[in-house]
């Protein structure tokens, strides 16, 4: 089926990030200055845990932001292309997102959770449970026929999951004996007894962790609603999964945004001082008395109308979600930069006072150039750190802010979406509780991987600790 | 001999951390005796500190006591248990540290600190505890005891915070002092204060000092007793008159050669080749044979041991074993003479002549910012040096000479006066013309480890100047010129793809070299160059400061506080005192002839390394220096100087010529 793929502004973005990280990485790899740090993370058992669980978030919002559309049978020659746009992730996720029920059901039901009236082939009228269009379709007799099946093909997702885990973990052993110039068997014990310099132990028993959990999820997925549906019958995992692009996008644009800013404003306050930093601080000091969430919600609410005045610029319902989306990380990013900023300012404030600065005026470079080649390097440390630490803050934020309304376009799945969906039905008796369980666990698990990672990174990078370092 | 007070024997501390435990102190063993004053000396990282923590067990959490005994008056010191322990610290022990200013609680005033150790330790309370504070602190001769007990410790003066230190630590009669380099922080001047006040409380109270220091000096003035160390062993074992008189060991021997007091002006110093090897690994030998000149084939493979070299003189060295005996006793080679070739100084005019310099810093305050002092740090500088010479600026810590050298550089913006380098004012150049003339004028400053950029290579760091002053258009000669600078300050071409971290001190401090003059400068301040460097290591580095002028005629503005290095370094000397140059003249005239009472009093306060020398009957300087914000009225002197006079008081001298090139600016003419 012939395609059209289109490129959203975000996806645009995410491309363009994955691009710069991947020339960051090739930069890096050549100078063992700025890879020793990574090296250092790679030691840590926790930070490659969380990384490995990081990576699976990541693969989800990356396959997210692949958007095409699809050809429409036409009669003519002149192709037509439909009007809805799917991401890759729609496409894996087909039958999860097809799979339409008319309201709630409960995780892994056949039938409805609320009684509908029903005409009965005799003409009478009762008020039952009715059965799903999708959900444990496929049984003939549900009551007594579910659990032997869930089970079943949980068991048969798991094995699969084990089978993989396993030649994922030989692949690995292959790997290090091939760098380490040893044996597979040697490389084996050497990854068991955490000796190998990358922690690989941790690697995979987060792999596992993972794959216990995916497989059966897998197995069942196309069969029943794992995770339930919501109020309109849409899946609450297909949910949950979308969810994480966008998350993913707040965390990494949002923090993006604010580090011209920070690094600029920061380090010229630093360098400066005098008026520059009189100025620079006035202006961060404005900035963080004015609250957060009035600044955000006028900002998307005139981006709002802004839209809504020019459909001529937005011509469908994703791409004006998308641009809000865009919106909402650049408004974030400029009420968040001030802490970084204000960081930054007193790191420079100190190194500029250091005689390699010092000698570098004396050479009469310009003062552009030691900013760039002597302070800002002396500072990404700081930056590297600040920006782990801010995705995770950030993500909550975006729930926060769709909790109340002001977040991103209510077309689009998002953690905070599904919250502000489910909230009022948890007073529901009995309760609707999967909605709000799968959008905490979901955003639990990432924040907490994110966290994880953070910490590792900033115990890396943090030069205090590197030369204390190596008996942790 | 009585029962020693302290012994210490076989000690090992290991300090974990990196792939293997670093051997920090590996079986050391010395005795002191009650009332005994003993040194232990050595440069840094030869475990001289971690002897003195292993013995109070104040280890950091990396160490860790491996084994051996210590003994405080025959009581084991390393089985008692920490309740007990604390019992012992400032009551039978007690120690002083370093940085006065790192070692107060800047919140409590320093009559609670002292009263604090007064009552952990006494059953003083009340009345009573603040009478013994007031005691104490009188017996440190800190001036005007009872207010400055209830003062905080940043009102203090360093040396006034290390009294309060040396208080707290008497304050119950400790058997036993442990003082960690007490004055190393110190500036000269107050360094005798605090020396003489531990050697008169020492003797009148009898009690035991285990003195740590790397200064020579120091030790022959206060010492009855002393040990080196080196690489986390004693070497040598000696009372201080026979030490000084014949040192043993081939590096004690060394360390004496390189202090430049002890050399001739026209000699090259004395420099231990390499560093101090690490202590992570075993050795076979004797650890300092592969540094050693006069190592014997047994030295790399043998340990060596304790040799008799004297009366209660002891050393660990195989060339004082039965037969090699006397293989010492012959002098070390005259090193040719390194002095400038003298076709290349032209006499005729100054390379750089400063006239009436000064920087001041506006004190602000209040809304609207206004001005309402000036810190006067630099107040009216004149001087000049001619090409290939080198003048020598000297003064206290705060007395302004670090500012001169930025300030004519305009690394800080002077206040008035006139900078001619070559004849062109450097402070009348726009900032585009000052930016070509900055290759004349270069600087080398004091910390090897933030003066270059631990994220640049040493290449890309050499680079720098010859790009940014646009000298050399290809990148191919640039390269060729880097490599020739590398060569010539003694580093193989193959560091310039390396990061700064990988070197050590002094080879940090020959880069810095390297890249000054890497513009082919005319002038280099150099700002305390070997101020935070090893004796040995120091050498090396004057020697290259000395061949350098030498091959190519620079002229040197050489900033210290170090009257030696001063002396072996400099043609021309200008003593500061609270931004002003107070003296002024050649080598020889102010070293031997000084005639402004400050220059003589921080003459006579330099520790000299012979305990010969007596330091009594000469002048010895009250206080502190001045704050330059409010300089005392008349000669900025007078508070501080033995010989005032009442004009003293009034207004500033005016200048006083001696000879034709020695003027002081003094009201005293005898």
């Amino acid at each position: 089926m012939p395609v059209r793929i289109e490129l959203l502004w975000s996806d645009l973005l995410v491309w363009l990030l994955v691009a710069g990280l991947v020339g960051l990485a090739l930069y890096t790899r050549k100078r063992p200055h700025l890879s020793a740090p990574w090296i250092r993370v790679g030691a840590s058992a926790s930070g490659m845990a969380a990384a490995t669980v990081l990576s699976f978030f990541v693969l989800v919002g990356l396959l997210d932001s692949v958007h095409y559309r699809s050809a429409l049978p036409s009669p003519g020659g002149k192709p037509a292309w439909s009007t809805e746009l799917r991401s890759l992730l729609d496409r894996v996720l087909d039958p999860l997102r097809a799979g339409r029920e008319k309201t709630y059901s409960a995780p892994l039901a056949t039938h409805l959770f609320a009684k509908e009236t029903v005409v009965l082939p005799d003409g009478r009228e009762e008020r039952v449970f009715p059965r799903l269009r999708h959900g444990g379709a496929h049984l003939a007799d549900p009551e007594a026929g579910r659990w032997p099946d869930v089970a079943t093909k949980a068991f048969r997702g798991l094995a699969l999951a084990l089978l993989l885990w396993f030649a994922a973990a030989i692949g690995v052993a292959a790997m290090t004996a091939r760098s380490l110039g040893t044996g597979i068997e040697a490389a084996w014990r050497g990854i068991w007894g955490g000796r190998t310099p990358l922690q690989w132990r941790a690697v995979l028993c987060a792999l596992a962790a993972v794959l216990v959990i995916a497989g059966p999820v897998a197995a069942l997925a196309p069969y029943y609603h794992v995770l339930g549906t919501d109020k309109v019958g849409q899946d609450v995992l297909y949910q949950a999964l979308k969810s994480v692009r966008t998350g993913l996008i707040i965390g990494t644009l949002a923090t993006l945004v604010t580090l011209p800013f920070a690094l600029v404003l920061g380090v010229m306050a630093g360098y400066f001082r005098g008026w520059v930093d009189d100025l620079v601080q006035y202006l961060y000091t404005t900035l963080s008395s004015i609250p957060g969430v009035l600044l955000i919600a006028a900002a998307v609410l005139m981006m709002q109308v802004y839209v809504e005045n020019h459909p001529e610029l937005f011509p469908s319902t994703e791409i004006r979600a998308d641009v809000r989306l865009l919106a909402l990380c650049v408004i974030l990013g400029i009420t968040s930069w001030t802490g970084l900023c204000r960081l930054l300012r007193g790191e420079v404030l100190k190194l500029r006072e250091l005689e390699y600065v010092q000698a570098a005026q004396a050479f009469g470079v310009s003062n552009w150039r030691i900013m760039m080649r002597h302070l800002t390097p002396n500072v990404m440390h700081i930056v590297m750190i600040a920006l782990v630490m801010d995705f995770s803050g950030l993500v909550l934020a975006e729930a926060v802010l769709s909790y109340i309304g002001v977040g991103v376009d209510p077309s689009m799945i998002s953690f905070g979406t599904m919250i502000n969906g489910a909230r009022l039905e948890m007073a529901r008796e009995p309760m609707v509780w999967w909605s709000l369980a799968a959008a905490f666990v979901f955003m639990l698990a990432l924040v907490l991987a994110a966290n994880l990672f953070a910490d590792a990174v900033r115990d890396a990078f943090d030069p205090r600790l590197a030369i204390a370092g190596g008996r942790a | 001999m009585t029962a020693p007070l302290l012994r210490v024997e076989n000690l090992s501390t290991l300090v974990r951390g990196g792939a293997a435990p670093l051997r920090a102190v590996d079986g050391l063993s010395f005795e002191i005796a009650p009332g005994e004053t003993f040194a232990l000396v050595g440069e840094s990282g030869c475990g001289k500190s971690m002897t003195a923590l292993s013995i109070m067990r104040l280890l950091p959490d990396a160490g860790e006591i491996a084994g051996g005994r210590v003994e405080l008056q025959g009581e084991n010191l390393l089985a008692l248990p920490e309740s007990r322990m604390r019992d012992l610290r400032g009551h039978r022990m007690a120690m002083i540290f370093q940085e006065p200013g790192l070692s107060l609680n800047p919140v409590m005033t320093v009559g609670e600190q002292v009263a604090e150790s007064v009552r952990r330790h006494t059953a003083l309370r009340g009345a009573a505890a603040d009478a013994r504070v007031l005691e104490l602190l009188e017996a440190v001769r800190m001036p005007d005891a009872r207010r400055r007990a209830a003062e905080y410790p940043f009102q203090l003066s360093g040396g006034m915070k290390q009294r309060v230190m040396i208080a707290i630590a008497l304050a119950c009669d400790p058997a036993l002092l442990i003082a960690d380099e007490p004055t190393t922080a110190l500036d000269v001047t107050v360094q005798a204060q605090v020396l003489d006040l531990l050697r008169e409380l020492q003797q009148s109270r009898g009690m035991a000092m285990l003195l740590i220091t790397h200064d020579l000096g120091v030790v022959a003035q206060v010492a009855q007793r002393v040990a080196v160390m080196y690489a986390g062993q004693i070497v040598e074992t000696a009372p201080v008159p026979a030490f000084f008189a014949g040192p043993a060991h081939p590096y004690s021997r060394k360390l004496f050669a390189s202090l430049p007091e002890r050399a001739g002006r026209g000699r090259a110093l004395a420099a231990i080749p390499g560093s101090v090897p690490r202590l992570d690994r075993d050795f076979a030998g004797c650890r300092f044979a592969e540094r050693c000149d006069a190592a014997l084939p047994q030295c790399a493979g043998t340990l060596p041991q304790w040799h008799e070299a004297g009366r209660d003189h002891v050393v660990r060295c195989h060339l004082y074993g039965s037969d090699e005996r006397g293989v010492m006793s012959d002098e070390r080679k005259p090193e040719p003479p390194t002095s400038p070739d003298s076709s290349l100084i032209a006499h005729h005019s100054s390379l750089l002549e400063v006239s009436g310099l000064k920087v001041w810093f506006p004190v602000r305050k209040g809304l609207l910012q206004r001005t309402v002092g000036q810190v006067r740090a630099v107040d009216g500088v004149s001087l000049s040096i001619a090409p290939g010479r080198t003048l020598g600026l000297v003064g206290e810590s705060g007395c302004g000479k670090t500012t001169v050298g930025k300030g004519l550089l305009r690394l800080i913006e002077p206040t008035a006066g006139r900078v001619m380098v070559d004849g062109e004012d450097f402070l009348a150049l726009r900032r585009r013309d000052l930016r070509l003339r900055r290759r004349d004028v270069q600087i080398i400053f004091q910390d090897p480890y933030a003066s270059l950029n631990p994220r640049v290579r040493i290449g890309d760091a050499l680079e720098e100047g010859l790009l940014a002053l646009g000298v050399g258009v290809d990148a191919r000669w640039r390269q060729s010129r880097i490599d020739e600078l590398l060569a010539e300050v003694g580093l193989p071409p193959d560091v310039k793809s390396r990061y700064p971290h990988e070197f050590s001190g002094g080879q940090r401090q020959r880069i810095a070299i390297a890249r000054a003059l890497a513009v082919q400068p005319k002038l280099i301040v150099c700002d305390e160059p070997t101020s935070a460097l090893d004796v040995s290591v120091q050498a090396q580095i004057l020697n290259l400061l000395k061949r350098l002028q030498g091959e190519r005629g620079l002229s040197y503005l050489f900033i210290s506080h170090n009257m030696a290095v001063i002396e072996y370094m400099a043609d021309d000397i200008a003593v500061m005192y609270l931004g002003r140059i107070v003296e002024r003249g050649t080598v020889a005239e102010v070293m031997h002839g000084p005639r402004h009472p400050y220059t003589r009093a921080l003459l006579a306060a330099v520790p000299v390394a012979d305990p010969r020398h007596n330091p009594r009957g000469t002048i010895r300087l009250a206080g502190d220096l001045p704050s330059p914000l409010n300089p005392p009225s008349g000669c900025h002197f007078h508070p501080r100087c033995p010989a005032a006079m009442p004009q003293c008081r009034e207004q500033y001298p005016g200048r006083n010529s001696w000879s034709p090139t020695q003027v002081a600016w003094c009201h005293l003419r005898d």
